[in-house]
């Protein structure tokens, strides 16, 4: 099993009793609430959070594009990496996301990955995202033609990647009369592609795919959706003839480990609820604008009513739900290798700084997660290659 | 109810399109809004005494098609050229609201042989730079009822109003098509500006002078781009003059229909 180390990069110098006088913290919130000082402080402080995960032998990193908003500043992901890649030897640089229904010209990201790829001699992964709907608002971008801006892009950058230029693309958000990317990507067909996902069937379907195989990522999701979409994808794969290896399915999960469970408890619950209640809060408007999800997806959601940013929640409801695994080493071991178990993915993506946590909780808890929880796991889903199905 | 309306199902552009029918006389298109048009209301009612009152469910809305060609406003405006042929009208009244009136607008630059009257009620379409319009995106359900009317009592009662499942699944295609057609630019396209100068039909702007979503300022920016447009605001009244103000709507719109055959 494979274990990332996942940023955010939030705003932890947030003023979040006054942040809650606003409707929402994303989009909304004045961008005077940033003072400069603090966030030259924390970028830098995070860069080295990113640095020591390398160091304690994480095998990867992962960064993130957000816009307009305090629970992640990494609007330009390629910067971060950019910075990652010159502090890092081994880790690879998970970029997860660009969301691409968001730009103008998808080629951008063909060139910015192929350009981290050939820095860090093939260290790069590439995440390709819609981003989330409140993203939609801050961006102009259209919801309503999301997905099929997303494919199209999608389709635009791995020919880059793949076929030889100068071609011409014609699509019907995007046209060039020639694409003809420098440089191209080291690792040859293209970077491995993973796709973060808060569960769908129309993504996962496109994700598992026998021509794609992407690595379908659950992000920030109770422990049953990550059993139920992680489920789908391996039928979704039977379906089409082969069988999901775990190396295809990845969970993304804030975690938090100390000495005993009370102490995990007591120190990470004022900021894993800052974080759900805080950062994350906004409107329903925000999160799911009109088209982001297909009309069936939508009339689901509106029925279980369910989503990451309903109604203040309780780290007791977080831990109940799976939304986050927090404890001693025993305990935050016990729990990944039951799920593992039962789930069946071959990447954890653990988010191990969340809101306000400090730098040096946030140090404590990647040693002793690097030190004491990951050995007792890297043997979990190393099973051999899958096979075809007969 | 005076007037029984007529539902049938027109097929024009390779689009099954909804259209409610009542009253007998000259034809009054009526080009609904965000909210769409799938009941017959009291205005629609009392214009039927004068004309034959044509009310179609835009593509995406309602009981009507998704075609996949409907990507932009005009794509609904060459829709309505060819639903106007279709159905062989001549000599229409063109009326829209809101959205229905960027629509109407739209349609009327591209061809206004088949109109004798325009008459455009709080329309969208345009941006006053400096004078942002509401972001109805950003709405919940009751913040939009409540700010779409000066009359809380008429909010109460849109929010009261029992809703099917049906009727919850038609506000929900209605807000995806909403979105695609006017999400960005945010409810204007910004060549219209340039082509209103070429209507030439006679035209109202009705506007109430309370409307929380697009402010009566543009009532004053659509009657100097379009030639010879009459402006007529109506008092103690939000964004949709047609059913919070119908007597003075009705008898705006049928006074200027008059005044102008």
């Amino acid at each position: 099993m494979k274990f990332f180390f996942f940023h955010l990069m939030p705003y932890a110098a947030l003023d979040l009793a006054e942040a809650a006088k606003y409707k929402s913290v994303s989009v909304l919130l004045p961008n005077s609430f940033y003072d400069p000082a603090e966030g030259h402080a924390l970028y830098n402080r995070y860069l080295d959070e990113m640095e020591y995960a390398d160091q304690l032998g994480f095998d990867g990193v992962c960064v993130n594009e957000h816009h307009q908003t305090p629970y992640g500043l990494m609007p330009t992901p390629g910067v971060t990496a950019g910075a990652v890649s010159q502090r890092t030897r081994h880790a690879k640089i998970a970029v997860l996301g660009r969301a691409l229904p968001l730009l103008n010209n998808p080629l951008t990201v063909a060139e910015e990955f192929a350009m981290l790829d050939n820095i860090t001699g093939g260290r790069l992964i590439a995440g390709l995202v819609r981003g989330i709907g409140a993203e939609y608002h801050a961006w102009g971008a259209n919801p309503a033609n999301s997905h099929e801006r997303f494919h199209e892009a999608h389709d635009l950058i791995v020919r880059a990647w793949t076929e030889t230029g100068p071609f011409a693309f014609e699509g019907k958000h995007y046209q060039f009369n020639y694409v003809n990317p420098w440089p191209r990507p080291y690792q040859q067909p293209h970077p491995p592609i993973w796709i973060p996902s808060q569960g769908s069937r129309e993504t996962i379907e496109w994700a598992c795919d026998p021509a794609r195989k992407y690595v379908y990522l659950q992000t920030f999701s109770p422990v049953a959706a990550v059993a139920k979409y992680m489920a789908m994808y391996k039928e979704e794969a039977a379906k089409r003839g082969y069988q999901a290896a775990p190396t295809q399915l990845g969970w993304s999960v804030p975690v938090y480990v100390a000495d005993t469970d009370e102490q995990a408890y007591r120190e990470a619950k004022p900021h894993i609820e800052n974080f759900f209640n805080g950062f994350l809060r906004m409107t329903p408007e925000m999160l799911l604008p009109p088209g982001y999800l297909s009309f069936e997806s939508m009339k689901s959601v509106m029925k279980s009513k369910a989503s990451i940013t309903g109604g203040n929640k309780t780290i007791d409801d977080l831990l109940k739900s799976g939304m986050f695994l927090c404890g001693s080493v025993d305990t935050v071991r016990q729990q990944i290798e039951h799920h593992q178990k039962q789930i069946g993915f071959g990447y954890l993506l653990t988010m191990l700084q969340f809101a306000t946590l400090p730098r040096a909780l946030t140090k404590r808890n990647s040693e002793l997660f690097a030190r004491e929880v990951i050995p007792g796991l890297r043997h979990l889903a190393e099973e051999p290659a899958p096979t075809e199905a007969r | 109810m005076a007037v029984e309306p007529h539902h049938s199902f027109e097929q024009v552009a390779a689009c099954r399109v909804s259209v409610l029918r009542g009253g007998a006389g000259q034809p009054l298109l009526f080009l609904h809004g965000a909210g769409g048009a799938g009941r017959w209301l009291p205005f629609m009612d009392l214009l039927a005494e004068k004309f034959e009152v044509i009310v179609p469910e835009h593509p995406g809305f309602g009981l009507s098609d998704t075609p996949p060609w409907l990507d932009n406003i005009g794509d609904v405006a060459y829709f309505y050229l060819d639903f106007i042929e279709a159905l062989k009208l001549k000599d229409v009244h063109l009326v829209g609201s809101s959205l229905g009136g960027w629509i109407a607008s739209e349609t009327a630059i591209r061809d206004q042989h088949p109109f004798r009257t325009l008459t455009l009620v709080a329309p969208a379409g345009i941006r006053v730079n400096g004078t942002p319009t509401a972001d109805i995106f950003l709405w919940s359900r009751e913040e939009l009822a409540r700010n779409l009317f000066h009359n809380g009592n008429l909010a109460e009662a849109m929010l009261n109003a029992p809703m099917s499942e049906e009727e919850q699944n038609i506000q929900l295609r209605n807000s995806i098509t909403m979105a695609k057609l006017a999400w960005q630019p945010r409810m204007n396209n910004p060549d219209l500006k340039k082509w209103l100068h070429r209507i030439h039909l006679p035209t109202l702007i009705i506007w109430g002078d309370s409307d929380r979503l697009i402010p009566p300022s543009y009532g004053r920016a659509f009657q100097s781009l379009i030639p010879g447009s009459r402006l007529e605001v109506i008092p103690v009244c939000g964004h949709l003059p047609h059913m919070e103000r119908t007597s003075e709507f009705v008898t705006a719109v049928a006074s200027f229909i008059g005044a102008a055959r």
